[in-house]
């Protein structure tokens, strides 16, 4: 070999494996570390979705010891709710959708980053091991009032 | 023959420029919002709200100045590349008014205030149908520069029959064969979705599928940008530098790997969507990896290359040849800048790509910063080292002020450097991207520490950017006449006769790329047929 095609190959044999290793990290955190995106997680009629259970009841409610589901409604340029309360350690499922445009919905500091697609019902969940206020935003351009969409999640000490 | 060509190229990039010189104002207006200062108030009623400017702002810089320069620069570099006149110039000029047509369109759209959709334009927000039909004219004046580019690649190629296709009109096809391949995804969303439905003919619309069919088009669309500057820094880069391009056979595996794998990534954006499939969006994630190959390919190839100009300029040692460089040349360093930014803008890519890690980035401003430092950077800056060569040369005079063109440069290494490095701290420290942050009123404490940085990094932009309207402006009127030598294309040290026959033709890469495609997008695009509906009506929201 010639020192040309040495070099060359000293670069492209790197080249396959960098992406490679990182497919491998990402198959370990999504089947290892059971961290998830978004998949199939149901649809709803958009005309229909501030009826349509559990939209029609926005808030938070228990399903088991220390386990909480939260509902969250998104429309322009608020969610329903815009506060809440859980206690720390608590495990909560984000059950949300949006009944007019496409919104977002990003909770500072855990993995809860969403799309919220008319007609469709998206999901995720977090623990939250630290007390103190999560800020909630909407982050896609939902309109002129886009940046006052927010809420907070309050971690309350037990 | 020839002067009519240089004419419409001209054409192609005034409008370019002009729509990038509007786009970096009201850029500098979001930059300043960011640190509390607005002065959007000064502009009304010309310009009513943040979200009016970041779509002017948007649609000039990503979709405008892109896409004109792009269609300028490569029918000239094919012609120049073949050595022969294009065939079908006059449909290359058809294509220029079209595509003027649109973007007037378009423009009044945005500027009476009837499409604040951003440049993404999401439905179910609804847009009056000047904004799509304007967008939609645009993109057809693109096949049509497909159709002229191919004619011209045909008529050369039964001029010579057993030549390799030379490197840069080679690549200058694969670049709109593939940008019209991709382009399929938006064209349907705009002709069975957001045309009819605008228009009224359809009551309610599917935000879903309209969004999966804009990021078919939406991914390869950043590789439609990219392309035309790694043609630069193959094909001309490696001359300017004072060398040869190492390996002209590797440059085309490259550019057919974008060929065959730009489309099936678009999911890569959608990783947070409900309602497609997370085994899809792996695949896409898959995909976006490999498209890293090439990419690689390239930085080997052209670091290579720039080592070769150094060490033939007397450089030594292992690094001491990019001193030997010639810092000093206005249409070398841009791009030289431009390199090195896309570094750092490569490394987020694959950030973003990475299927659970991007749930830490999606949509905060880390996004933004990416996306300045690749098309922002990398594209940009390499597009306005081009103009230094090309505008002279198409205009007969000499470059205004070289050395005002070397500091235009730094100042946008330096503004984007600062810029972005700012904006990706602040996404992940949560911050929300397309979002008018100086109004809201949740800012968090650890915000404000980058929020400035923002604001100085995009002054010195705009700065930068005005340098560089400036010296084009006085180029082309008070600058000495003096005719340029013409392009002359880099020589390779392996030459394209080294290359397998294989790598100059079509079809088994065009068939490679329709079954990755089918395979990546059809049972995705299958399911959101069969699970969703038309069932969304429409909404005004600005």
């Amino acid at each position: 070999m010639t020192r040309d095609q040495l070099l060359e190959l000293g670069w492209i044999l790197p080249s396959i494996a960098i992406p490679t290793s990182m497919l491998v990290a990402l198959l370990v955190t999504a089947f290892g570390m059971g961290i998830h995106v978004p998949s199939y997680t149901g649809v709803i009629d958009p005309r229909l979705a501030a009826q349509t259970p559990p939209f029609d009841q926005p808030g938070l409610r228990q399903v088991g010891p220390d386990q909480y589901q939260a509902v969250l409604l998104a429309q322009i340029w608020y969610f329903q709710p815009r506060e809440i309360r859980v206690p720390v350690g608590a495990q909560v499922e984000f059950v949300a959708t949006s009944q007019d445009v496409i919104h977002g919905l990003r909770i500072q500091g855990t993995n809860v980053n969403l799309m919220l697609i008319p007609g469709q019902v998206a999901r995720a969940s977090a623990r939250f091991a630290r007390p103190g206020e999560y800020l909630f935003v909407c982050h896609e351009y939902c309109g002129v009032a886009h940046h006052t969409m927010a809420g907070k999640i309050i971690v309350e000490p037990r | 023959m020839s002067m009519r060509l240089e004419r419409l190229v001209g054409a192609y990039l005034a409008v370019a420029i002009a729509a990038i010189g509007i786009g970096m104002f009201l850029g500098l207006l979001q930059a300043l919002e960011h640190a509390g200062i607005d002065l959007y108030p000064l502009l009304q009623p010309l310009i009513r709200s943040y979200y009016q400017g970041l779509t002017l702002h948007g649609v000039l810089n990503v979709l405008v100045w892109t896409t004109f320069f792009i269609c300028g620069f490569l029918l000239f570099i094919t012609s120049r590349a073949l050595d022969r006149p294009l065939v079908g110039l006059s449909l290359a000029k058809g294509a220029f008014w079209l595509m003027m047509l649109g973007l007037l369109l378009t423009v009044w759209a945005m500027l009476s205030n009837e499409a604040t959709v951003l440049f993404t334009f999401y439905p179910p927000l609804r847009a009056h149908p000047a904004f799509y039909l304007g967008l939609t004219l645009i993109v057809v004046g693109t096949w049509l520069i497909t159709a002229t580019l191919v004619m011209t690649y045909r008529a050369w190629r039964r001029e010579h029959p057993t030549e390799r296709t030379p490197l840069a009109a080679f690549a200058a096809l694969v670049t709109f064969v593939m940008w019209t391949i991709a382009s399929m995804g938006i064209a349907a969303e705009m002709l069975f979705l957001n045309l009819p439905w605008s228009l009224g003919l359809l009551p309610d619309t599917n935000p879903l599928l309209a969004r999966t069919l804009f990021w078919f088009t939406g991914h390869p669309i950043v590789y439609f940008w990219l392309l035309p500057a790694y043609i630069s820094w193959y094909t001309l880069v490696p001359r300017q530098a004072g060398g040869k391009l190492f390996s002209d056979p590797m440059a085309r595996v490259a550019f057919l790997l974008f060929l065959v794998l730009s489309v099936p990534v678009g999911l890569h954006h959608q990783f947070t969507d409900p309602g497609i499939g997370s085994s899809w969006k792996m695949l896409h994630a898959l995909f976006t990896f490999a498209l890293f190959f090439p990419s690689l390919l390239t930085f080997f190839n052209v670091v290579a290359s720039l080592e070769n100009a150094g060490r033939a300029r007397g450089g030594r040692g292992w690094l001491g040849w990019i001193l030997r460089l010639p810092w000093d040349d206005p249409v070398l360093v841009p791009q030289l800048l431009a390199m090195v930014l896309f570094v750092f803008g490569g490394i987020g890519g694959l950030v973003n790509a990475s299927l659970e890690v991007n749930l830490a980035v999606h949509n905060t401003a880390w996004i933004v910063g990416h996306f300045h430092l690749t098309v922002g950077a990398a594209v940009t800056l390499t597009f306005m080292g081009i103009s230094y060569w090309l505008v002279p040369l198409l205009a007969g005079r000499r470059l205004w002020n070289a050395r005002l063109a070397l500091v235009q440069a730094w100042l946008w290494f330096i503004g984007m450097a600062l810029f972005s490095h700012a904006l990706h701290r602040l996404g992940l420290l949560d911050m929300p991207r397309r979002t008018a942050i100086g109004s809201a009123p949740y800012v968090l404490p650890e915000w404000q520490t980058w929020l400035p940085l923002v604001a100085i990094g995009g002054t010195i932009l705009f700065v930068s950017g005005m340098l560089y309207l400036l010296n084009l402006a006085l180029t082309v009127t008070v600058a000495p006449c003096e005719a340029p030598a013409d392009v002359q294309f880099a020589q390779a040290v392996a030459p394209a006769d080294q290359a397998p026959a294989i790598l100059d033709r079509w079809r088994p890469w065009l068939v490679l790329a329709a079954v990755l495609i089918v395979l990546a997008y059809g049972p995705t695009l299958a399911h959101l047929l069969a699970t969703t509906a038309l069932d969304t009506p429409p909404r005004r929201v600005w």
